[in-house]
């Protein structure tokens, strides 16, 4: 495949984990946390931190939008689907999230019309079809995501659909970010940057890392010679005494973002005064809601939902690992109790969580089987 | 699972100008381009797809500028591979 082959070579590889190497400073470690969650999955999948030394540690963070859900949030959005009149239409990797009382997965069981859809896009044709009924869009995700749901929505208001909303539960990465850097468990010396919330909002929005808390952020591509090559420029600046954004991914994230796609998210969509993160806690301007000017469009606003708060089970660590305080093996159900098939939390059922990035990848062993670097 | 991949586009619909049809590793879809909004696309354009929408043009020259910059890496490293297999300090 073009523009991604190229950027798995092993030979080359094993060429960046030698330069990575060389540039670690003798009994220094570094934490560096990818916010990702696509590069979570690709550092598993891929096994990358086998080509990374003793000295690197990758931490993963509140990257993946469907694990930052509360469960209270869920229990909302199946209230609304098993509504009668109601297709509810979501991403797959919602259908086995747990909510306090099931799953989408468990309410279809159930016989409520749940369907999985791959863009905002199908679910307005879905509308289209179903005069007689009402769509709703389970509407997750960054500011990658926003975009396609606010032209989806303007879509609708151009064809005069008037059965389609959506359920708002995009989020902004920014405030976690933040949250991540205020927060005292955690030092960090610097961070792979979102790949491609970058091309909606550009690399602008991370200058704050450097110039008030003084660490390095790299834009990040998805293949795993793009994480080796940030890892290894977020080496080079420490090792200059450099702390800058820089972007690695330059072939498809635009310094500036993508404005037409930030116009859109702004005509439709308005921060929230606070939003709760799964494990995060309450966060301020950190999700998106429906303008007031599109409420024929808001889920929310056309059906009562229960705004229940549901507290995370008791042995649930899933607030740890989005933090990177916690590896995944270390939560103490991981593998036994949670796994994907009967999943208690939310990092091991979303495909872009960590636990299950750990978890199907095969990652048993405690220990790090090292690479031998070079023949 | 909400990937962004990248997409050939191949083909343009002259009665709908926010759509293009695409063709990811064979499979050919119709995604929506109207993101890339005041962008030229046209076939031959390499795009990131990411949930039926285009999000960005793939930058083909910068593409290959960091497949260099790996493979100078690559060759870098061979060439330091290739000098130490030719020192005999003792």
């Amino acid at each position: 495949m073009r523009f991604v082959d190229e950027f798995r070579d092993a030979e080359t590889a094993r060429a960046l984990a030698a330069r990575i190497a060389s540039l670690c400073e003798p009994g220094r470690h570094y934490k560096f946390m990818e916010v990702c969650g696509g590069h979570t999955h690709t550092i598993y999948k891929h096994g990358l931190e086998d080509y990374l030394p003793e000295a690197v540690a990758l931490v993963h963070g509140p990257g993946c939008p469907v694990c930052v859900i509360p469960m209270g949030r869920l229990d909302d959005a199946i209230a609304i689907a098993e509504r009668p009149d109601v297709i509810m239409t979501t991403f797959g990797d919602m259908m086995r999230v747990p909510g306090g009382r099931g799953s989408f997965f468990d309410s279809k069981a159930n016989g409520a019309d749940i369907r999985m859809v791959y863009s905002p896009l199908d679910s307005l044709k879905i509308a289209r079809q179903n005069p007689d009924r009402q769509v709703v869009f389970m509407a997750i995700g960054f500011e990658t995501t926003a975009p396609s749901t606010a032209m989806t929505v303007l879509r609708a208001k151009a064809e005069g659909i008037e059965n389609f909303s959506i359920f708002c539960n995009h989020v902004t990465i920014i405030p976690a970010i933040k949250a991540i850097l205020d927060s005292p468990d955690l030092r960090l010396d610097g961070f792979l940057g979102p790949g491609h919330v970058s091309t909606v909002i550009g690399c602008r929005p991370y200058e704050f890392i450097p110039a008030l808390h003084g660490k390095p952020l790299v834009c990040a591509g998805f293949e795993p010679l793009d994480i080796l090559a940030s890892v290894a420029m977020l080496l080079e600046q420490l090792a200059q005494g450099r702390a800058e954004v820089e972007n690695q991914y330059t072939r498809v994230v635009p310094w500036n973002g993508n404005p037409k796609a930030l116009q859109v998210i702004n005509e439709v969509m308005e921060l929230r005064p606070y939003f709760e993160w799964r494990g995060l806690g309450f966060i301020s301007h950190s999700a998106l809601k429906v303008r007031d000017s599109y409420a024929a469009y808001d889920a929310e606003a056309r059906f009562p939902v229960p705004g229940v708060r549901v507290a995370d089970p008791k042995a649930c660590q899933c607030g740890e690992v989005l933090k990177g305080v916690i590896k995944p093996w270390e939560c103490k159900v991981f593998g036994t109790a949670c796994t994907p098939e009967t999943p208690i939390g939310t990092c091991m059922v979303s495909s872009e969580g960590a636990c299950a990035a750990y978890y199907n990848f095969g990652r048993f062993t405690r220990e790090r089987v090292r690479v031998a670097i070079g023949p | 699972m909400c990937l962004g991949i990248p997409g050939e586009v191949v083909e343009l619909y002259p009665d709908r100008p926010d759509l293009a049809k695409v063709d990811v590793s064979g499979v050919r879809r119709a995604i929506n381009i109207g993101l890339l909004e005041g962008e030229e696309v046209g076939p031959g354009d390499w795009v990131l797809i990411h949930v039926g929408f285009a999000l960005s043009k793939i930058d083909e020259e910068e593409a290959a500028a960091a497949l260099s910059f790996l493979e100078g890496i690559g060759q870098a490293y061979d060439d330091e591979l290739a000098a130490l297999a030719e020192s005999r300090i003792d």
